[in-house]
């Protein structure tokens, strides 16, 4: 055998190969025999890194180098010049979008050097389908610490010190849940991991999922030892192929070496773990929906209390943490709950992953420490806003987060401060917005999503956003009346106060932030039937400016004949006539027809 | 696996396996310019590769680089130690390998007769 | 019970522990509206109406499933929980057909009275889509118009956790959610008893009885037709509910009296049938008993429970006793000893029931329920269809006189009238099958050991020499379990009684609404009170029944008997 001097990891995150990374491996192993190198060259397919935006992403190491938008094309020169030759192949490298500047280097880039990445620290970096790697890195180490040499009590207090809050969502005390369960007195416990992420955009727990399964794993272990369930569930949704077959394959391998199954550890702790592939409803995301669902019923909400602590999955007392909660776990028994606290604020501990979306130079996805500002998420980690635009604001929290605005920018993104500004943490979606979007547009669009998504059990949700994503397209048609911003307020804060699960409760926020935030766009919309950032194409104007040489170009485009004009002189549009179809804009060569 | 002991003492043996992802240990550099593969450098590198695998140095980094200019010199091969100077051996020959890992990779000791250059590391 | 003190309204008050906050304040007189709720089914906290605010919750909770706690103050009549309730009812509205005016559920609706308890003049959310869909009405029993549907859910509970048959789920999402059978399938084509039960239960008219009230005065107009009308026992003490008449009254003499004045040419009674069954059923029982025939042997005298025999236990039909139902029975002996006797061609003869039942509607229209050359039933309509012939006549129903039912099908004992009881065929058959089996006059013929409302009771009822092991069911899902009994052996029973609605015909899907256990328990007195009084009160004493057998039909199980009072059952595949 020979010494393996490098290693080239292919990203095999959903991104990356959905976008053909895949070949791009197959096609490393061909070169690699074609030049001689199989022996010394290893590759390694591994999960998401997060910067989907410019997959498939491959690294070399030792040196770290980080290839971007590799295609298969690419890969003969890589392994030539690279790996043959020790060249770098510097076109393939990454620029910072502000600067230009490339970066060989994987943790040099602008993207990953404010990232504190604890929960993501393997992704990207090990094989999901290889045990051993896991465990090379130090896996399973916090379930031996705990099972052999902390009570359950111990690990629970460790991690209430820790100060460690849901990452799905509301953001409760982990420990404190734990603890509410442990002092459930039940036969039968069970352990279930929420991977149902469905907020439009979000993609944290998936990446997590699919590069580091055994995280999990361990994290809903430690979690049975603490409150004394002996099985779980992760329920996940089965529009996750990759990361079903990823954790199946853990399982299997970490019942194989005995760190699940019966006797972990020879401490007496028995522990299985079950997947169940849920269909995708948004509601199924709500602790009592998923469990119904698992249970092989219609995923609906049940009123709370009883909470789940106390009668859960089958009546029994039952643990529900979302996939990043689970993911913290394993580094907060080995490091110490004091080593935790470093990371965040007060009140917000450690660090949360944020999936950046939107008008933003890097999408993806980054972790930071919890306290860092917007503005450092937006700027320094996503590159500024695309095509030199200037920012309008932010949707932060999924569905039923809130909009902040520019002044808000250098708010700390922490559980509390969110809440305060009138969005949430949610599961980390995070859409920035430039000044070409509409906000009432916004707020349609994810009320439209939510609405869609209600279960329909309880009246406010189901026949409340539905009237509200009424009065919304109205406004967003011009049809707006005198009333309507009143009428939506009254009706988002009866809704808030009644609906029955957390899906309904929050439902109206993006209609109330936007409204905090940006009345004066609806007003705009109501009043003056105008959409200011000129999105609502029922309120669109188009009109000829003095650019106009009269070229008939545009009037020869318009489907209903609404544009006049003669040849060689300006041409005008009947606003009568226009259907605000667009194609004379598209048109017209001098880009004299302008829309507003 | 009945233990925490019988965890670390798998993960130290695996651990080696993804060293290289993690930046420690020594570092081997062969320039693999066009200069130093017409005099050879394959066949060093090759050498270096078969050394390290009879000798299980798995932690035991082996990079490459360009041309540095020193081109009559090639081969070139770079050794670092974690905190010790980067030592440059020129004019490297397939057979000289066996001894550059044994004394100075293994144990410490500068192969004098071979350097060429010698870099002091902050 | 440990007892935890809260303020309600400004009112301190104890209320046990685990009990809601609805229930608490009913028990301190203060009422919450609600309509998902229902006493009988387990809560669900879906519709949002019952909104109250309590110390120490983050938003208004629903009280219909929020527990009390030690020192919880609670308001349920702040501004905010009107603006609430309001809401929710405009919200409601809004996707609701406003035709209430010619709504059949019109004034017994619990969602027109809170609209209007609440004041809701307005509906701010009016002009919005509405859900359209068309109406099943499929069946014989019961029509659905889901656009009145508000989801509440209380069908979906009630035939899942009291009937056990699960005919109905919440089927897509959102705005788009319905209530359906399996597939979106019409009541026909699912899994359904026409038990009733889901209308019964049914806040609006989204569930309702099939109104054959225009056939039956179609039948009246007719001067061709002789139209006879019987009454089963259970609609003498309901039938003042949909008149202004306290539950639990007996209006047996008015109800005779109302039915000839809406033109009835005959007022018959089915507690003559019901006498009728017992000495067919009685006497099929000691036969099998006697003859080692399959026991236990069951009764099936109530529809909802026939169908669903035959659709989810085909193999167990053979403990179905083959005595038709006194309905059944009554139309078979009006359309040929009846017609004999009067001199009436049974083709002019249309038979009309009056039922707290919706099977029956369909138990009607049953293919061989035609023993005598025509359909033994015409028409059947329920207790709440007469109501509305009443009050559609203008019949001041508390002021008419008490008459008599007409002869020769108008008598009846007190053991027919407690077949509207659970355990009242039970009784009615054990007070005829021992004095046929003793030979001897029986001393008491209060059998107290069958009478209760535990939904499976049992007893051994020493008859002679002989000891008779006797069951009593009530409720389909009470039913499906002693069938799995039966199934694996461990019911050694010879004679079980089942009726398909939660206290028998009392509970009837055809009975006037609201119902709850209380209101049930006064029904039910009721018609013990008709036994007490009545001065005959074993099967096999009606004079008129003796006369039957007497004149006309010879022996009990005899061979007219067999081929006008006994059926078969098969297997219904949907």
């Amino acid at each position: 055998m020979q010494h393996i001097r490098a290693h080239v990891l292919v990203c095999g995150g959903t991104g990356c190969k959905s976008a053909g990374s895949k070949d791009i491996q197959l096609s490393f192993a061909k070169n690699l025999e074609a030049f001689g190198l199989q022996d010394e060259v290893m590759v390694v397919e591994t999960g998401c890194h997060g910067f989907c935006e410019n997959g498939p992403l491959v690294i070399i190491y030792p040196e770290g180098t980080f290839y971007c938008k590799v295609k298969v094309e690419d890969v003969k020169e890589i392994v030539e010049s690279h790996l043959y030759k020790g060249r770098i192949v510097e076109r393939l490298l990454y620029r910072e979008p502000m600067s230009l500047e490339q970066v060989p280097s994987y943790s040099e880039i602008g993207f990953y050097k404010k990232q504190k990445r604890l929960v993501l620290e393997n992704c990207g970096a090990i094989n999901p389908e290889q045990i051993e790697e896991y465990i090379a890195v130090g896996g399973y180490e916090a379930l031996a610490k705990a099972v052999t040499t902390m009570s359950p009590q111990e690990v629970i207090d460790e991690v209430k010190k820790s100060g460690l809050r849901g990452r799905g969502g509301g953001g409760f005390p982990t420990g404190m849940k734990w603890e509410f369960a442990a002092k459930s007195v039940s036969e039968k416990k069970y352990v279930i991991c929420n991977a149902d992420e469905g907020d439009p955009g979000a993609f944290m727990d998936r990446s997590v999922l699919e590069g580091d399964p055994h995280r999990i794993l361990e994290g809903m272990a430690i979690c049975g030892y603490a409150m004394g369930a002996d099985e779980g569930y992760i329920y996940v949704r089965a529009e996750y192929p990759l990361a079903i077959k990823r954790l199946r394959i853990a399982i299997e391998q970490a019942e194989a070496m005995g760190l699940l199954g019966d006797n972990i550890f020879d401490s007496g702790f028995n522990f299985k773990l079950h997947i169940k592939e849920g269909a995708g409803a948004f509601v199924c995301g709500e602790e009592t929906a998923l469990m119904a669902s698992i249970e092989g019923k219609r995923g609906m909400p049940r009123p709370r209390p009883p909470f789940p602590a106390v009668s859960g999955l089958w009546g029994k007392p039952t643990n529900i943490n979302n996939v990043e909660t689970f993911a913290n776990v394993a580094q907060i028994i080995v490091n110490g709950a004091d080593w935790y606290c470093q990371f965040g604020t007060e009140k917000s501990k450690g660090t949360k992953v944020f999936a950046l979306t939107g008008k933003i130079n890097n999408t993806g996805l980054a972790e930071v420490p919890m306290g860092i500002t917007m503005r450092e998420i937006i700027y320094d980690i996503g590159g500024g806003i695309t095509n030199g635009k200037k920012f309008k604001a932010v949707q932060i929290g999924g569905p039923s987060g809130g909009c902040l605005p520019e002044n808000m920018l250098d708010l700390p993104v922490d559980y509390d401060s969110l809440i305060a500004a009138g969005a949430m943490m949610g599961s980390g979606g995070l859409v920035v917005m430039d000044e070409d979007t509409c906000m009432v547009d916004v707020a349609k669009f994810f009320l439209n999503f939510t609405q869609s998504e209600s279960c329909g059990k309880c009246t406010p949700c189901r026949e409340g956003t539905k009237r509200m994503l009424e009065i919304l397209t109205r406004i967003t048609e011009g049809q707006g009346v005198e009333g309507d911003i009143e009428l939506l307020e009254n009706l988002a804060k009866n809704i808030k106060e009644t609906a029955l699960c957390g899906l309904g409760q929050t439902a109206p926020n993006p209609v109330l932030s936007t409204l905090k935030y940006f009345r004066h766009e609806y007003e705009a919309h109501i009043k003056e039937k105008r959409c200011p950032a000129g999105v609502c194409e029922k309120l669109a104007s188009y009109t000829i400016t003095d650019a106009c040489r009269g070229c008939g170009l545009c009037a020869r485009n318009c489907p209903v004949q609404a544009i006049s004009g003669k040849i060689k002189s300006k041409h005008t549009i009947d606003q009568a006539l226009c259907i605000k179809c667009g194609a004379c804009m598209a048109a017209c060569p001098f880009k004299a027809i302008i829309k507003g | 696996m009945k233990s925490l002991a019988d965890l670390q003492a798998l993960r130290e043996k695996l651990k080696a396996d993804i060293k290289l992802r993690r930046n420690e240990g020594t570092i081997v550099i062969v320039g693999m310019g066009t200069c130093g593969i017409a005099a050879g450098a394959r066949e060093v590198m090759s050498a270096i590769l078969d050394e390290l695998a009879v000798r299980k140095l798995v932690d035991v980094q082996v990079r490459q680089t360009g041309c540095i200019g020193m081109c009559e010199k090639e081969v070139l091969v770079d050794v670092i130690r974690p905190n010790e100077p980067r030592i440059t051996y020129g004019k490297v020959k397939p057979e000289d390998i066996k001894k550059i890992i044994a004394e100075h990779v293994v144990n410490g000791r500068i192969v004098e007769e071979l350097v060429v250059g010698k870099i002091e590391q902050n | 019970m440990t007892m935890v003190n809260l303020t309600i309204n400004g009112k301190q008050i104890q209320a046990p522990q685990g009990a809601t906050i609805l229930e608490a304040a009913r028990g301190a007189g203060i009422h919450i509206p609600t309509l998902c709720y229902h006493p009988e089914l387990r809560p669900e906290g879906a519709c949002r109406l019952c909104m109250v605010e309590a110390s120490g919750a983050r938003t208004l909770v629903a009280s219909c499933v929020y527990p009390v706690s030690e020192g919880m103050v609670v308001n349920t009549n702040t501004n905010k929980v009107r603006e609430a309730r309001k809401t929710v009812v405009e919200l409601l509205l809004a996707n609701h057909p406003k035709d209430c005016l010619s709504c059949q559920k019109s004034g017994d609706c619990e969602l027109q009275k809170i609209a209007a308890d609440l004041g809701v003049r307005k509906i701010r959310f009016d002009g919005g889509e509405r859900k359209a869909h068309t109406i099943d009405c499929s069946n014989p029993s019961l029509v659905r118009d889901q656009e009145k549907c508000i989801l509440c859910g209380r069908c979906i509970r009630v035939c899942r956790d009291v009937q056990g048959m699960s005919v109905y789920s919440f089927a897509r999402r959102g705005f788009d959610t319905i209530v359906a059978p399996a597939f979106e399938s019409d009541l026909k084509d699912a899994v359904c008893t026409y038990c009733g039960q889901c209308a019964s239960v049914c806040p609006t008219g989204a569930i309702v009885e099939k109104d054959d009230t225009e056939k039956v005065w179609a039948a009246i107009n007719d001067p061709s037709k002789v139209v006879l009308v019987q009454t089963a026992p259970a609609v003498r003490v309901a039938l003042g509910e949909e008149l202004g008449i306290p539950a639990g009254s007996i209006v047996t003499g008015k109800m005779v009296a109302a039915l000839r004045r809406l033109g009835f040419d005959k007022v018959f009674d089915t507690n003559f049938s019901a006498d009728l069954t017992i000495m067919e059923e009685g006497h099929e029982f000691l036969h099998r008993l006697q003859n080692g025939g399959v026991l236990p042997m069951i009764t099936s005298c109530s529809p909802g429970w026939v169908n669903m025999i035959e659709l989810k236990y085909p193999e167990l039909l053979p403990h179905l006793s083959t005595a038709k139902s006194p309905q059944q029975m009554f139309g078979a002996v009006a359309k040929t000893y009846y017609a004999e006797q009067a001199g009436i061609d049974p083709a002019n003869i249309v038979c009309v029931s009056v039922m707290p039942c919706t099977a029956k509607k369909a138990e009607a229209e049953r293919e061989e329920m035609c023993a005598s050359g025509y359909r033994d039933v015409d028409v059947v309509i329920t207790t709440r269809e007469l109501g509305r012939m009443i009050r559609e006549a203008g019949l001041d129903f508390a002021h008419l006189p008490e008459e008599a039912y007409d002869s020769p099908l108008g008598a009846g004992t007190g053991a027919a009238v407690i077949f509207g009881t659970t355990g009242g065929v039970m009784e009615a058959a054990l007070r005829t099958v021992a004095e046929v089996v003793l030979g001897e006059e029986l001393a008491n013929v209060d059998y107290h050991d069958v009478r209760g409302m535990e939904q499976t009771r049992e007893a051994v009822i020493k008859v002679g020499e002989v000891e008779v092991k006797i069951a009593v069911v009530h409720t389909l899902a009470s039913a499906r379990k002693m069938l799995e009994r039966i199934k694996d052996g461990t019911a050694d029973y010879h004679f079980i009684e089942v009726m398909a609605c939660p206290g028998g015909c009392i509970g009837g899907g055809g009975q006037p609404v609201p119902v709850n256990s209380e209101i049930r328990r006064m029904r039910r007195e009721a018609l013990f009170e008709c036994d007490r009084a009545s001065e005959l009160r074993k099967s096999h004493e009606n004079p008129e029944i003796k006369q039957l057998y007497d004149t006309w039909l010879g022996k009990p199980l005899g061979e007219k008997a067999h081929s006008l009072l006994h059926t078969h059952y098969s297997a219904q595949k949907r």
